[in-house]
């Protein structure tokens, strides 16, 4: 009903916010059903992105369709950070992943508990 | 140097020299040679210098004031320590006017402070002389007052007029009593350093027995046994140079703590330890009435001092004269004789006082002058006689405890469990003599309502202790009743007036008596036994002192030529019956203090000749001991030939006059040698003047009764003893009853333990079970009922606080186990946990926020 409305709808926010859930649940997904821990990583990207997609959303004046006081960068700015703790969380990610790989020969992230309770 | 600042130097070294000695044994005895043996030297040493310096003291006295009693001259002196006295125009007041015929002038009566130039005064002339401004000799009338030298060496604090300090009263028998002190301690001392000898090494202790078997072994205590002699010769040279009642006091206490010391020398001994308690128990029952006394005198007079003293006033420079207490009992404004001193009387008549007070409250300056003009209408009236009646009976307590009189007598037979040089001591110089000393000392302040007991109290003492004596079979004990016996004598002589018969036979006495005691010391050494009937013929083994003991007998039974010499005891005994003659005449009432005095001369006597026969005489009974026996060392021999000789001179007199009796004449109180005095409440009692009793009639019946009554004596001892005319055994199987009443000491003990000790043991008993029984259980029950209660905590902690916090602690372990389960490790497992948690947490929040928030 409502959903299908937005098709018919112009472009806006909720639209934006569609394809950021999309990416989102995305991300969640593959993140519980890949067993690489390359494929986790990439899952964590989707869901960063797919953050990032709602902050470009709400921050931009022209999808909020107002002209307000803001110099309207504060969601990019948040998007631009997100970015950055992504590829560095990347970097510290597979560098743990290649450690992993070093000590166990493998990157199934079943296979690393040895901290489970 | 002047007399007046001599005496108290030499005096004051004499009597500070054993203290040295004592704290040096102290410190140092037990390395003083081998086992201490250089004690002796020292403490020898110190005495013999004691004597050194008091004989130099007398001589300079007898260099000055001669040897005679005749010199009536007034001049109490005196003399105040500089540090107290902020010194006046005295400068001006020279020794020389003091001398005997300068004294006559009573011009010297002026105050010194109305010289013009008296002002500027330099300190060191605080030593000089103040002469008393007391105006006897203005007043003539002849007074014969003493001369005496007083002042302070140091005060021991000042608490309003309350002062105590050591000081000094010098006079004729002061200086007397260190000689005679200080000469027999001396001849103690060296006999002593023989005696001892076995406590130079281990001792093997016969008498007493170990619980395991056997005898005790200790080591020895020669150094100590000196150590406390110094101590005593000490404290008994403090009793006699103070100068006031307080420090009599303290050296009282010392006198009676030195003798706890000695008397339970061998303390391991039960008997040792237990006379020795005895004699400090029944010193302090004695004290107790002392302090009564004291307190009477301080309360009522407010000085403790006899003299009296001359301070200057800070604010004129006048001397102000504080009166000691002769002179307030004594006034030299009564001629010397004997009224209720102000102080007394107003202590009595408070309540009249307090009621003119309150008349005149407006203008007390007339209330003060009423008292005054009523004072003397309160005295007559007897008011204070009382108070000055039981200030005298109350230190005179203490007199009946140190010497021994009849009801507190009973622990001086017990006290011969120390060693014999201290009952020599003990006997003679010290303890006892401080009694008959301090009596006589206080003199002047005694009413002769006083007197009347203390005649009475002695004479009881000498018949009672003379009657056990004739029983006695320890060769100690006889000495020890005999020595109760005559110290009842000088308390006789003493409360009839006789003042120097009293203290004559005090210092004949302290010669045989002690020369008696080391003599028995001697034959014990020789027979270690103390038992008389296992003695016997021992004369022909020990002559020297046999010959001294028999000198020592003669002379404490006065023997001599009637009217013509005698032993020392001759002349002194002689001196009382005479006074107790004298008195009984004038109060034909009291007949019995004479007949007691004389038939006790009777029983002296006997008990001493049935001593010598005993143990000197006849065949030996127990020919274990005689074969045993030798002469004693010359080290012991020796002070018995000094003793022997001064009981044989120490009566005499040379050049009419002269001799011991002329110098205490010279300290006879003021007022007691001319007039008589009459009682304060029983005005019939008169206590006749001395010198009376020196009168012909008088002293020659006297003198018969006593050589008929010593004569009667020696007779039944030698019938009895020595010419055996007459069974002992079948006399004692006569008069059974009677012997063994006596050989009880009348059943003393016995009545004390009944009437003391049976009822404090039985309160202390009853007390004993209350509090076994009452108290006790009590506080068990409470013990009980608190453990009970600590039992029921004890529950409630472990089971619910505990349990409490045992099942918190379970439950959270077990919540942990449990929770384990879902760290599994699996991070997509987490994930999806994150995932649900995220989606039930926004469900559940979009169900709150419709139905409660928004709805």
């Amino acid at each position: 009903m409502n959903f299908f409305n937005i098709l018919a709808e112009p472009v806006g926010v909720s639209h934006y916010l569609l394809v950021g859930a999309v990416l989102f649940t995305a991300g969640v997904v593959c993140m519980v059903i890949k067993r690489n821990a390359l494929g986790v990583l990439m899952g964590i990207e989707l869901v960063l992105n797919g953050a990032n997609i709602n902050f470009i959303a709400f921050g931009s004046p022209v999808l909020r369709g107002e002209s307000t006081v803001s110099i309207g960068l504060d969601g990019q700015a948040i998007a631009l950070f997100v970015i950055l703790l992504a590829a560095a969380e990347a970097a510290v990610a597979l560098a743990i992943t290649l450690n992993f790989y070093n000590n166990h020969a493998t990157v199934d992230v079943d296979r690393a508990e040895d901290l489970k309770g | 140097m002047e007399l007046e600042q001599t005496l108290p130097i030499l005096l004051g070294l004499a009597w500070i020299t054993p203290l040295f000695s004592f704290v040096a044994i102290l410190f140092f005895g037990p390395r003083m040679g081998t086992h201490g043996k250089n004690a002796a030297s020292v403490a020898t040493a110190a005495i013999v210098c004691s004597f050194v310096f008091s004989l130099s003291a007398l001589l300079m006295w007898i260099g000055v004031h001669g040897m005679s009693g005749g010199s009536h001259g007034s001049h109490h002196v005196l003399l105040k320590d500089s540090q107290t006295v902020l010194v006046a125009g005295a400068a001006q007041w020279n020794l020389a006017d003091h001398q005997p015929s300068g004294s006559e002038d009573a011009s010297e009566a002026v105050h010194p402070a109305h010289d013009a130039d008296a002002a500027g005064v330099q300190p060191e002339d605080a030593h000089n002389l103040h002469h008393s401004p007391d105006s006897s000799d203005s007043h003539g009338a002849g007074a014969h007052v003493p001369i005496s030298y007083s002042g302070d060496w140091y005060t021991l604090f000042k608490v309003g007029s309350l002062e105590l300090t050591i000081g000094w009263y010098i006079d004729a028998l002061t200086l007397l009593m260190f000689v005679v002190v200080s000469l027999i301690a001396s001849c103690i001392h060296i006999y002593a350093t023989g005696y001892m000898h076995d406590e130079l090494h281990e001792v093997i202790d016969h008498e007493v027995h170990l619980v395991a078997g056997g005898h005790l072994h200790r080591p020895g205590r020669f150094s100590r046994f000196f150590q406390s002699l110094s101590l005593f010769c000490f404290s008994m040279f403090g009793i006699v140079i103070a100068g006031n009642l307080a420090m009599i006091f303290i050296f009282w206490e010392l006198v009676g703590i030195c003798s706890w010391f000695l008397i339970g020398f061998y303390y391991e001994r039960k008997t040792a330890s237990n006379a020795a308690n005895k004699a400090f128990i029944l010193n302090r029952v004695g004290d107790f009435g002392m302090l009564i006394g004291l307190m009477a005198l301080w309360g009522a007079l407010g000085t403790f001092r006899f003299a009296d003293s001359v301070t200057m006033s800070l604010d004129d420079g006048k001397p102000v004269v504080a009166k000691g207490l002769f002179n307030l009992v004594r006034p030299a404004e009564n001629d010397h004789q004997l009224i209720v001193p102000d102080g007394m009387v107003k202590a009595s008549a408070s309540g009249e006082i307090a009621g003119i007070m309150i008349e005149h409250a407006t203008r007390p300056r007339d209330g003060e002058s009423e008292l005054k003009s009523r004072i003397s209408q309160w005295r007559s009236d007897g008011l204070g006689s009382w108070l000055l009646i039981v200030a005298g009976l109350g230190i005179f307590c203490g007199c009946v405890g140190k010497s021994a009189q009849v009801p507190l007598h009973v622990w001086l037979p017990d006290a011969m469990e120390g060693p014999t040089p201290v009952s020599a001591l003990v006997h003679s110089a010290t303890m006892v003599a401080a009694g008959v000393y301090l009596v006589g000392r206080l003199y002047p302040i005694l009413a002769p309502e006083v007197l009347l007991v203390i005649a009475y109290i002695g004479m009881i003492t000498l018949v009672i202790a003379a009657t056990i004596a004739m029983v006695a079979t320890d060769i100690k004990r006889v000495l020890a009743y005999s020595t109760i016996s005559q110290l009842g004598y000088m308390m006789l002589a003493l409360g009839v007036g006789g003042w120097v018969a009293g203290l004559f036979h005090l210092i004949t006495h302290a010669f045989f008596k002690s020369l008696l005691f080391l003599c028995s010391g001697s034959v014990i050494h020789a027979c270690h036994t103390n038992d008389m009937r296992r003695m016997g013929g021992l004369a022909k083994v020990m002559p020297w002192t046999a010959g001294a003991m028999l000198i020592g007998c003669l002379a404490i039974i006065g023997a001599g030529i009637p009217f013509v010499i005698g032993f020392s005891g001759y002349y002194s005994k002689d001196a009382i019956l005479a006074q107790s003659l004298s008195f009984v005449q004038n109060n034909p009432s009291h007949q019995i203090l004479f007949l007691a005095a004389a038939a006790g001369a009777s029983l002296t006597a006997f008990y001493m000749f049935r001593l010598w026969y005993m143990t000197f005489a006849g065949e030996p009974r127990d020919h274990h001991v005689a074969e045993h026996a030798h002469e004693s060392p010359l080290i012991m021999v020796a002070p018995l030939v000094v003793l022997s000789f001064f009981a044989v001179v120490a009566g005499w007199s040379f050049s009419g006059e002269g001799g011991l009796t002329g110098l205490l004449e010279q300290a006879r109180p003021a007022g007691t040698s001319e007039g008589a005095s009459h009682g304060l409440l029983q005005v019939s009692l008169m206590i006749p003047a001395e010198h009376e009793s020196h009168q012909g009639a008088v002293h020659r019946s006297a003198t018969l009764v006593a050589f008929t009554t010593a004569a009667l004596g020696l007779l039944a001892a030698t019938s009895l003893y020595l010419w055996k005319f007459v069974s002992v055994e079948l006399l004692s199987r006569m008069f059974g009853p009677l012997v063994i009443f006596l050989s009880k000491s009348w059943y003393f003990d016995e009545l004390y333990s009944f009437l003391c000790m049976k009822p404090v043991l039985l309160v202390s008993s009853l007390a004993s079970g209350t509090d076994r029984h009452a108290i006790d259980r009590f506080v068990d029950g409470i013990a009980w009922c608190a453990r009970r209660l600590a039992v029921f905590d004890d529950w409630i902690d472990r089971f619910v606080v505990d349990g409490v916090v045992n099942a918190t602690a379970h439950a959270t372990w077990n919540i942990g186990l449990k929770m384990r389960d879902f760290q599994t490790g699996k991070v997509r497992q987490y994930v999806m946990f994150i995932v649900i948690g995220t989606i039930a947490l926004f469900v559940l929040a979009s169900m709150l926020w419709n139905s409660t928030i928004a709805g």
